[in-house]
């Protein structure tokens, strides 16, 4: 567990800094248990592990939109845990089941289990990104998609450069909203 | 959608994070509901004319030692409770304590005065003021803090609704001070106490529909 929590605290402190590879590595790891973890809980629920993979898109979207209340000085399985329960229990919530048949558990729960298996969610990202506003789509489309530098989508957006970065960040939002607002009751 | 394609363009262009920005929302939200219950409290009430009488400021001092002894504690757990996990590491009854000591030295007063006085100790002039001004002036400071607390992610929504609650209660009872003439520690132990429980246990009611994320 240890040896999780010190490797994916450091990929932590630097996509914190901006370090766009270490932020993959860690978004990738940590889906990888959050698969493993939904799986189980939902599972353990009798529901349908088709619907992990939907949670595990939530939650990677919420630890990227909310990476900046991870507090360096505290470890970061707890946080993630704390994250991914949150994820889960507001989706159970929305989907109608009861909080109770989720079981307290520890926090390492979280990094205890790897899965790896390649899935996809019910998300259709391209029409989910037709619904937002222009403004957000095209700034999210140049720099999130096409990899442009924000000079460039300013540009193409013809917005100014801390517009795009703006948009970018309601976008993500707005899209992250929509994605809890789809999911089939 | 791929997870893989969603993590793909998450990284892209990554922008760094600031921090330190959750305790600073929350101080600067704070300060700016501060203004909004003082500014509230002159302009709506007036400041109390008898400041300059000793035993006037005294009790003046203390409603405001009282008062931010509160807020400042509400704040740090408001803090801690933002972030996600936050309530785990949080046993929230020292916050308690301005509460019990308020509550003790009102015991004390009454003990010492005769009880015939205890009527127009513990009712004072204006308790239905009271009652209605720190509720209202409290309106402000909460949907303040509450934005600022949108802008982390609190996991436990019913305390962290609470604890903004408490912090916007203190924040007007300190703003009420400045008007109120009900000098008597029963009188704080009772309707200040009151109407600051009475903020917090709306922000526990509000908490989960407003601070979803």
């Amino acid at each position: 567990m240890t040896i999780h929590e010190a490797e994916l605290k450091a990929l932590m402190l630097a996509s914190l800094d901006g370090d766009a590879a270490s932020h993959r590595a860690l978004l990738e790891r940590l889906s990888r248990r959050l698969r493993a973890y939904y799986k189980g809980k939902l599972a353990g629920i009798g529901r349908d592990a088709t619907e992990a993979e939907d949670l595990v898109q939530e939650a990677v979207l919420a630890i990227h939109i909310k990476r900046h209340t991870y507090d360096p000085a505290e470890p970061l399985t707890p946080w993630v845990h704390a994250v991914a329960r949150y994820k889960l229990i507001d989706f159970l919530r929305r989907t109608r089941a009861s909080i109770s048949d989720v079981p307290i558990e520890e926090a390492d729960a979280i990094m205890a289990h790897d899965d790896n298996v390649d899935a996809e969610s019910t998300y259709d990202l391209k029409r989910l990104m037709q619904r937002l506003p222009e403004k957000m789509r095209c700034s999210i489309e140049a720099v999130k998609l096409d990899g442009q530098s924000i000079a460039e989508a300013a540009e193409r957006c013809r917005l100014s450069e801390s517009g795009v970065k703006v948009s970018i960040h309601r976008g993500l939002k707005t899209l992250a909203a929509m994605i809890a607002r789809e999911t089939p009751t | 959608m791929k997870t893989d394609e969603l993590v793909a363009l998450l990284s892209t262009n990554l922008e760094p994070a600031d921090r330190r920005s959750v305790a600073r929302t929350l101080y600067v939200a704070l300060a700016a509901g501060s203004i909004a219950a003082l500014g509230l409290a002159f302009v709506g009430l007036g400041i109390r004319s008898d400041l300059m009488t000793t035993r006037a400021f005294v009790f003046l001092v203390m409603k405001l030692a009282f008062a931010i002894a509160i807020v400042g504690l509400a704040l740090v757990y408001l803090t801690r409770l933002a972030r996600p996990g936050g309530e785990r590491k949080t046993p929230s009854f020292l916050v308690a304590m301005p509460f019990l000591v308020i509550v003790v030295l009102a015991g004390i007063s009454l003990a010492l005065a005769p009880s015939s006085h205890w009527d127009k100790m513990i009712v004072g002039n204006e308790w239905l003021e009271c009652l209605i001004s720190i509720p209202i002036i409290a309106i402000v400071p909460f949907a303040i803090s509450i934005c600022a607390v949108r802008r982390a992610a609190p996991t436990n929504l019913t305390r962290t609704g609470a604890f903004a609650g408490l912090v916007a209660g203190g924040v007007s009872a300190m703003a009420y001070a400045l008007h109120c003439t009900d000098d008597s520690l029963p009188f704080i132990a009772i309707w200040y106490v009151g109407t600051i429980v009475l903020c917090t246990l709306a922000g526990a009611a509000l908490g989960p529909r407003l601070l979803r994320w």
